[in-house]
């Protein structure tokens, strides 16, 4: 395999795109869908808050190695989150996988704990949309936005 | 140009060499093209007759007097008459050159469409259509209060031409299809279409972008009313395609855009318009698109279109073999008549992922809906990946591809 190819499908995604967590719906909680119309990918996000604190936050749908790993990773990353977190989250995530390659949001990858592993996405353009969906999705259901999320 | 003698095979081999850019590597490796359904490669012929243009005989079309202006307007006629004959029409003023297929198909939807479609009539098509045969129409329904009905298809990707039949009424004004689907790759049988419609008096347009690139066509011998195809599905140039119509039908269609050439005089009072197939073809034209898509149909009649078919079906029957020994590669789309698409799903490894490996192996296909949304409803899936092929392609790329769908497969497995 390429080294490029290794960086976008670190061994981490790929055990989460093989058995994703937390995939499974979340009664009673606030949902929303995501879609992406170009490679037909699918998520519903539930997230169930106390207070300000993400208690659960889970997902279903279908869809690509990169957006399922994206959403299985980032359900384990939010839980105990507070909801300025989760926003402050979301938004180095999103740098992280459109920023140039080598930039600041790349440095700052640490942060992300185990999220990082998405850096290599930033190479392949088309891609992006697949990583992101689920965040995409993540916001809506926090907003209580109850239109289809498309990452187009 | 390097087309073998009238009576071998054609050599693909050698073709290749009239295609610059595939000659380009992709991710250091050579390249493998294999999207052609989306749009083809450009031989070195069409490329020179589209920069000769700009460099020897541009002008406007139609309406200069001195000398390069009457070669420039030689040049598109020629072309005019050069697409008559390629696709077996009556006459060259038949010919309405227009942007690709889906300008040609919404030129129908609105000039045909709003002359003869009224509420509570019915437009005809199959679902096997690409977007854009279905859309132009969806939105004259919504303008006129009319119904869109469309013609389901069996497992295997074939019209179920019984169900079409049942599907005409008085209503039905027009018939739509796709000649080959471009998801599927499936042939459909116009002919036949054309005998059903015009038994009850409706015209049939057919969607030709992606038969156009692949087989002989003969628009009387089908008997089509209309056909659309696309110069860049053919090895022409973007933005240049052809809308045919039976001389007797365009000349009942109003205008589809308002302009120059378009007019024989006007006044503020009154303005007649030109002649078919002037009358469709308001403003300047893509002057050296058209003359490059006439050097397209030289290239193609030098190699000959019979040949490339041959080819191509050579081709898919390798290439169908090689990829049902690919475990867990379920293919979508085994008509008995198929043109070079195969659009499959593999077991564990969704098409995007497909993808990205094959591209890093130097691979270029399709994945997606293709822009067929509702055939991937039809066969429960959200996604192919689709290799087509083109006159260029060798048992080379099939082994190649082959060898980076089972890459993907030990990746993702």
């Amino acid at each position: 395999m390429s080294e490029e190819l290794r960086e976008l499908y670190q061994e981490q995604i790929l055990d989460h795109s093989k058995r994703p967590r937390n995939k499974r719906a979340i009664d009673g909680a606030s949902s929303a869908e995501g879609y992406n119309p170009l490679c037909g990918d699918r998520a519903t996000v539930y997230v169930a808050l106390e207070g300000d604190v993400v208690k659960d936050v889970a997902f279903v749908g279908q869809g690509c190695s990169i957006s399922t790993a994206s959403a299985s990773m980032m359900t384990e990353a939010l839980k105990g989150k507070t909801r300025a977190e989760v926003d402050a989250l979301f938004e180095r995530f999103h740098a992280l996988v459109t920023a140039p390659p080598d930039s600041a949001a790349q440095n700052a990858a640490p942060e992300l704990g185990k999220l990082a592993v998405f850096a290599g996405v930033c190479e392949f353009p088309a891609r992006v949309k697949c990583a992101s969906l689920a965040w995409h999705t993540l916001k809506a259901a926090l907003s209580g936005d109850q239109a289809t999320v498309k990452t187009e | 140009m390097s087309s073998s003698t009238q009576d071998a095979a054609l050599d693909a081999k050698r073709l290749r060499e009239d295609f610059p850019l595939l000659k380009q590597q992709s991710h250091g490796k050579p390249l493998v093209y294999l999207d052609s359904a989306a749009t083809a490669q450009k031989p070195q012929a069409v490329i020179d007759a589209e920069r000769t243009v700009y460099e020897t005989c541009y002008a406007n079309v139609h309406r200069g007097v001195y000398e390069i202006s009457a070669k420039a307007d030689a040049a598109y006629s020629a072309a005019r008459a050069k697409l008559q004959k390629f696709i077996g029409a009556k006459e060259s003023r038949e010919i309405v050159f227009v942007r690709g297929t889906t300008e040609a198909i919404n030129l129908v939807a609105y000039s045909f469409g709003r002359k003869n479609i009224g509420k509570g009539d019915e437009i005809l098509i199959s679902g096997l259509e690409h977007h854009s045969n279905i859309v132009p129409w969806q939105l004259v329904c919504e303008d006129k209060g009319a119904s869109l009905k469309v013609a389901p298809v069996n497992d295997a990707g074939e019209i179920r031409l019984d169900e079409m039949e049942r599907l005409f009424s008085p209503r039905t004004k027009i018939v739509a299809v796709a000649h080959v689907s471009n998801a599927l790759g499936t042939i459909n049988p116009v002919k036949q279409i054309a005998r059903m419609a015009h038994e009850r008096g409706v015209p049939l347009l057919v969607d030709g972008a992606q038969a156009a690139p692949h087989m002989k066509l003969d628009v009387q011998d089908l008997d089509c009313d209309f056909y659309a195809l696309s110069g860049h599905k053919m090895y022409g140039p973007s933005g240049i395609g052809v809308l045919y119509g039976k001389a007797a039908l365009l000349q009942t269609m109003p205008p589809f855009m308002g302009g120059g050439d378009m007019i024989l005089s006007v006044s503020f009072e009154k303005t007649t318009f030109n002649e078919i197939p002037y009358k469709f073809e308001a403003g300047t034209p893509n002057i050296a698109g058209t003359i490059a898509l006439g050097a397209t149909v030289d290239y193609l009649n030098a190699i000959g279109m019979d040949k490339v078919a041959a080819h191509e079906e050579q081709l898919l029957k390798y290439a169908t073999d090689a990829l049902l020994r690919v475990p867990g590669l379920r293919l979508i789309g085994t008509a008995q008549h198929k043109a070079g698409v195969l659009s499959f799903v593999m077991e564990d490894v969704h098409p995007h992922d497909v993808g990205t490996v094959l591209d890093f192996e130097g691979i270029a296909v399709r994945t997606g809906h293709h822009c067929a949304q509702p055939v991937m409803e039809r066969y429960g899936v959200p996604a192919t990946t689709r290799a087509s092929l083109g006159l260029y392609n060798t048992t080379e790329d099939i082994d190649a591809l082959v060898k980076g769908l089972r890459k993907a497969k030990e990746m993702f497995a």
